[in-house]
C-alpha cells in the first residue's frame, strides 16, 4: 500500500523544454527506420552493380545529380510525386483501420475514366467551375470504386485483400474496352479518348515545365488527413476500429459505417490520382494510364509508417527513385531488369523495416 | 512400485513474462481413471494440459510419466508416447476430409497416400466400437460442432493414445451433446484408457470423475475422489480467496428502481441460448451482485444489458426508457457505465496512450470534442486527475497503456467509467488479477458511489468480493437466476448449491435455518 501512496504521476513535473525534446526524439525515432531501410536497400543495390561490372557509386551519384539538376527534373520528379502522395495518404488511412486495399491501382483508373467522361463534356465551362468538378468526379468514383469491396468486407465479410485485386482487373480491363469502344476518339489512330477540353486542364503552377497545382492539394490533403488521423473525432473511430474493433462496439463506434469511410478515404485519394493523370498530364485516357503508381502507394504509406505527413517525404522519395531508375537506364546504361530488381530492393526493404518496427512494437506488449 | 503413480506432474512452474500461470503446480493422475481439473477462467488449467502434451515447456518442474521422466520438445513427441489432447478450439483443417486430416502431419505422404484404404478402415472400425458416427471421407466444413469434437477425440485415438486430455470439451455443446460425450468418456475408461477433463461446470464433473482436482491461482488446491465431495464443495473451493478486510459499508434504504431487466433472453455467439428468462432491478445506492461459476451466461447477460449482444425477447428500462433495442452507441449516451470483463478484449486499446482511452466512449462529444476535433488540453487534464485520484502508477498520461500492469490497467478502467458519472454501472469481474491493494481502492470507490446515489449491479465469480460489498446476491446458473440471498458469509453453503443448480438441496437448507 505504501508504496502506492509514494508513487506520484511524474507527468506534472514535465516542462515545456522537456515536451519539446521528446517531440524530437519521437521524431527523430520516426524517421529513423525508413531512412535506415533506404539507406541498406540502396548499399545492396550498390553491391548488385558493382558485381554487374557497374560502378555503384558513380551510377548513383549520376542518378542523384540527374534527378535534381534543374527545375525541369525536379519538377518531373513533383509531378511523379503527385499519385503516389495522393495513394500513400488514402492507404495511410486505410492501413489505419486495419483495412488492406490493394485495389488503388483499379481506383485511379476508375477515377481516371470519370474525370475523362466528365472532361470532355461540358463545353463552355470556367475552369473555376470545371477543374473542381473533375477533381471531384475522379475521388467520387475512385471512392465508389473502393466502397464496392467495402461493402462486400461489411456484409458478407468478403476479405478486401481478394475483393480489391478483382476490382483491379476489372478497371483495367474495362478501361481498355472503354478507350477501344465508346470513348475512343474516331479522329485517332490508338486506341485513347478524345482530348480533354483545355477548361478542364489542370492549371501548371510552374510553366514551362508540367507541374499543375495537384502537388499543393496533395500536400493539403495529407496534412488534413493528418488532423484527421490524429486530431478528429472521426479518425479516433477509424484508429480503434482498426486496432481493436470489440473495444470499437463497446465504446459505441459502428465498426462496418468506419470500415466503409476508411476504405471509400483511400479509394477516393487514389481516383483523385487518376483525374490528376489524365486532366494534368496525358489529357486522354489510355489504356495503361498508371506504371503502378497504385501499388508504389503501398510501399509509400508503409515507408511513412501509415502517417499521412510522413507519405509527403516517402511519396517524394518514391518519385525520385522511379525518375532515377529511368536515368540509370539512359545515362549509366544499366540494364532494365537491374534497375527493377534495384526498385525491388527498396520495397522489400521498407517491408522487411516494417514487420521489424511491428515485431519490436508487439514484443513490448 | 505401487506408490508411484501413472503419472505425476512435479511442481510446475510457467511464466509468461509477469503472468504466472504454473505456480509450482503438483498434479497425480491415476492409470485408468477421469481425472477431472476444475477451476476458473484463468486458473491455469489450459497451461497445465499445454505443458503435458507438448505444446509448452515448463519453466521448472519435473513431469514423470509411467515412473520414467518425461520431457516433451513437441505435441508429436507426446503423441508418442500415447499423450493426445483435444483442444478447445479444434485443430482441424476443414476443407480436408475427416481422414486427410488424421494422416496430415503424420509423415511419410507416399505410404500414407497409398494406405488410405487401410486409414479408412481404421476409422470406421474405432468409430463403430465407440459409436461415434465418424465417416472418413466427410470434409470437416460440412460437420456440425459436436460431429467435429467427436472427430477430433477419435484423431487421438487413432494415434494409438493412452492418455486422453479434452480442454473444456463441453463449452460447445448442447445439453444433448454433453450426456453422449460423458458416455463416451466412461467408455474409453472401461476400455483402458485414463482421461483428464478439463472443465469449470460441477455437475458434469461430479457425474463423470473418479476423482477431481481443483486449480485455483495458477495452483492445484485440492484433489479429492469425487464420491467423497459435493458441488458446494467443490465451488466454493474453485472461489475460495482470502478473506479481504471489512470494508465499511453504511445502512440505507435503496430509492427508486433505476434499472431494471424483465423476462430477458439471448443467445451466445454461437446462437445457442445463454440467458433464459432473467428479471431483475437495481435501485438508487443500492449494489446488486450476481454470483454464480463463469460459463453460466453472465458474459452474455452483460453484453446483451449494454447493447452489445441482441436480445431475442425481454426488455430492459433505464430510468424508465426501454433501452434493450438501442445500438451500443445510443446506450452509450445515457447515463450507465460499463467495467467489461475481459479489459484486454474490450475495455481498453492497448496500443494507445492513456489519454486516448479515457476517451473511448466520449471520444465525439463535449468536453473532449468540439466541432468533430478533440480537445487534447482537456483530455490530458482530465486523464491527469484520474491518475491522481485512482494511484495508477504510470510515467505520464501520455503513456501507453499497454505499458502499464494488469492492475493498473483496471484502474483506469474503473476510474473512466467512475468518471463519466453514472446513474447506473454495470460492473463485470471489478477486481479480476489485480493485487490486494489496488482491489481495495476499487472496491471503496464502488462503495462511495452506493453512497451517492448510484445503482450498481456487480457480476463477479469472487465470492468474497460479493460478500465485501454487494446489498444483495442474486446467483445465475445456466443462464437463468435461480435464487437471492444477503451477503451473509454464514450462508455461503446455500451460495454454493445454488451455484451448482441444486436449487431443492439449497431451499432444504434455508428452510432448515428458521
Amino acid at each position: 500500500m505504501a508504496n502506492i501512496e509514494n508513487e506520484r504521476p511524474r507527468a506534472a513535473d514535465t516542462d515545456i523544454m522537456g515536451n519539446a525534446m521528446s517531440m524530437l526524439v519521437r521524431i527523430a525515432q520516426a524517421i529513423a527506420l525508413p531512412v535506415a531501410a533506404v539507406l541498406v536497400a540502396l548499399i545492396c543495390g550498390g553491391i548488385l552493380l558493382s558485381l554487374n561490372g557497374f560502378n555503384g557509386w558513380d551510377v548513383f551519384s549520376v542518378m542523384i545529380v540527374g534527378v535534381l539538376q534543374d527545375t525541369r527534373s525536379i519538377a518531373e520528379i513533383l509531378l511523379k510525386s503527385i499519385p503516389l502522395i495522393l495513394i500513400g495518404v488514402g492507404l495511410c488511412v486505410a492501413f489505419r483501420c486495419s483495412i488492406w486495399n490493394i485495389g488503388a491501382e483499379g481506383q485511379l483508373y476508375a477515377g481516371a475514366v470519370a474525370a475523362t467522361i466528365v472532361g470532355v463534356a461540358f463545353e463552355g465551362l470556367t475552369p473555376w467551375i470545371y477543374v473542381p468538378l473533375v477533381m471531384v468526379a475522379g475521388a467520387l468514383a475512385g471512392a465508389a470504386w473502393a466502397g464496392i469491396a467495402g461493402l462486400l468486407k461489411v456484409y458478407f465479410r468478403a476479405s478486401e485483400i481478394v475483393t480489391t485485386i478483382m476490382l483491379n482487373y476489372i478497371a483495367l480491363i474495362g478501361t481498355s474496352y472503354l478507350v477501344t469502344g465508346p470513348l475512343r476518339d474516331a479522329a485517332s489512330a490508338y486506341p485513347q479518348s478524345a482530348r480533354l477540353l483545355k477548361e478542364a486542364w489542370m492549371p501548371r503552377i510552374l510553366p514551362p515545365t508540367r507541374l499543375h497545382i495537384g502537388i499543393l492539394v496533395a500536400v493539403a490533403l495529407a496534412i488534413a488527413f493528418y488532423v484527421f488521423l490524429f486530431r478528429s473525432s472521426a479518425g479516433y473511430a477509424v484508429r480503434v476500429v482498426g486496432i481493436n474493433a470489440n473495444a470499437a462496439r463497446y465504446a459505441g463506434i459502428n465498426v462496418g459505417r468506419n470500415i466503409m469511410i476508411a476504405i471509400c478515404i483511400s479509394g477516393g485519394m487514389a481516383g483523385l490520382a487518376g483525374a490528376f493523370e489524365v486532366a494534368g498530364v496525358t489529357r486522354r485516357l489510355y489504356q495503361n494510364i498508371s506504371p503502378g503508381y497504385g501499388f508504389e502507394g503501398i510501399a509509400v504509406a508503409l515507408l511513412a509508417n501509415n502517417n499521412p505527413i510522413g507519405a509527403i517525404f516517402s511519396g517524394g522519395l518514391f518519385a525520385i527513385l522511379r525518375s532515377g531508375s529511368e536515368l540509370m537506364q539512359i545515362t549509366a546504361q544499366v540494364p532494365q531488369v537491374l534497375v527493377s530488381v534495384i526498385q525491388g530492393m527498396v520495397i522489400l526493404s521498407v517491408v522487411a523495416f516494417g514487420v521489424y518496427r511491428f515485431r519490436s512494437a508487439s514484443r513490448s506488449q | 512400485m505401487n506408490t508411484q503413480p501413472f503419472l505425476r506432474m512435479d511442481d510446475i512452474h510457467k511464466r509468461f513474462g509477469d503472468l504466472v500461470a504454473s505456480g509450482g503446480v503438483t498434479l497425480e493422475v491415476e492409470e485408468n481413471e477421469i481425472h477431472s481439473l476444475l477451476g476458473e477462467n484463468g486458473a491455469g488449467k489450459s497451461v497445465l494440459m499445454n505443458i503435458l502434451c507438448g505444446v509448452l515447456s515448463p519453466n521448472e518442474g519435473q513431469i514423470i510419466y509411467r515412473g520414467e521422466p518425461l520431457r516433451l520438445g513437441s505435441p508429436r513427441e507426446a503423441i508418442r508416447h500415447g499423450i493426445g489432447m483435444v483442444h478447445q478450439h479444434f485443430m482441424l483443417v476443414p476443407n480436408l476430409t475427416v481422414a486427410e486430416n488424421y494422416v496430415l502431419g503424420q509423415g511419410m505422404p507416399a505410404r500414407v497416400i497409398s494406405n488410405m484404404r487401410d486409414v479408412y478402415a481404421r476409422i470406421r472400425e474405432l468409430s463403430e466400437r465407440y459409436g461415434l458416427d465418424v465417416r472418413p471421407d466427410a470434409l470437416i466444413q460440412d460437420l456440425s460442432v459436436g460431429e467435429q469434437q467427436r472427430v477430433e477425440i477419435l484423431k487421438v485415438l487413432f494415434h494409438g493414445i493412452d492418455l486422453l486430455i479434452l480442454d473444456e470439451p463441453t463449452a460447445v455443446l448442447t445439453p444433448q451433446e454433453t450426456d453422449r460425450l460423458l458416455v463416451l468418456l466412461r467408455d474409453l475408461v472401461k476400455d483402458g484408457k485414463t482421461v483428464i477433463f478439463i472443465s469449470h461446470k460441477l455437475d458434469e464433473v461430479m457425474t463423470v470423475s473418479d476423482r477431481v482436482s481443483v486449480m485455483r491461482d495458477a495452483k492445484v488446491v485440492f484433489t479429492t475422489r469425487a464420491a467423497d465431495t459435493n458441488p458446494r464443495e467443490l465451488a466454493r473451493m474453485m472461489v475460495g480467496r482470502d478473506v479481504l478486510m471489512e470494508l465499511p459499508r453504511t445502512n440505507r434504504t435503496p430509492g427508486r428502481t433505476v434499472f431494471s431487466v424483465d423476462g430477458l433472453s439471448c443467445d451466445n455467439e454461437i446462437g445457442l441460448p445463454a440467458v433464459r428468462n432473467v428479471s431483475l432491478e437495481v435501485r438508487e445506492g443500492e449494489i446488486v451482485g450476481i454470483a454464480g461459476v463463469s460459463g453460466n451466461g453472465q458474459s452474455e447477460l452483460a453484453l446483451a444489458m449494454t447493447g452489445l449482444l441482441p436480445v431475442t425477447s425481454g426488455t430492459i428500462s433505464l430510468n424508465g426508457e426501454e433501452i434493450s433495442r438501442l445500438p451500443p452507441g445510443e446506450v452509450n449516451r445515457r447515463p450507465i457505465g460499463h467495467i467489461p470483463e475481459d479489459r484486454h478484449k474490450m475495455g481498453i486499446v492497448l496500443p494507445l496512450a492513456l489519454t486516448e482511452n479515457v476517451l473511448l466512449q466520449r471520444y465525439n462529444r463535449p468536453p473532449f470534442a468540439k466541432h468533430g476535433l478533440l480537445k487534447f488540453g482537456t483530455i490530458a487534464e482530465h486523464t491527469r486527475d484520474l491518475i491522481r485520484r485512482f494511484r495508477v502508477k504510470a510515467s505520464g498520461e501520455f503513456d501507453l497503456i499497454q505499458n502499464l500492469s494488469g492492475g493498473n490497467q483496471q484502474k483506469l478502467v474503473v476510474a473512466r467509467e467512475l468518471a463519466r458519472d453514472p446513474d447506473f454501472l454495470l460492473i463485470n469481474q471489478l477486481t479480476r488479477g489485480i493485487d490486494i491493494g489496488a482491489m481495495e481502492l476499487v472496491m471503496q470507490e464502488v462503495l462511495k458511489q452506493r453512497e451517492a446515489g448510484r445503482a450498481i449491479l456487480l457480476i463477479s465469480t469472487e465470492l468474497e468480493e460479493l460478500f465485501a460489498i454487494c446489498d444483495r446476491i442474486l446467483v445465475m446458473f445456466h443462464g437463468e437466476l435461480v435464487g437471492e440471498l444477503p451477503p451473509d458469509r454464514g450462508r455461503i453453503e446455500e451460495m454454493g448449491l445454488l451455484m451448482a443448480g441444486d436449487r431443492q438441496e439449497a431451499a432444504r437448507l434455508a428452510a432448515a435455518r428458521t
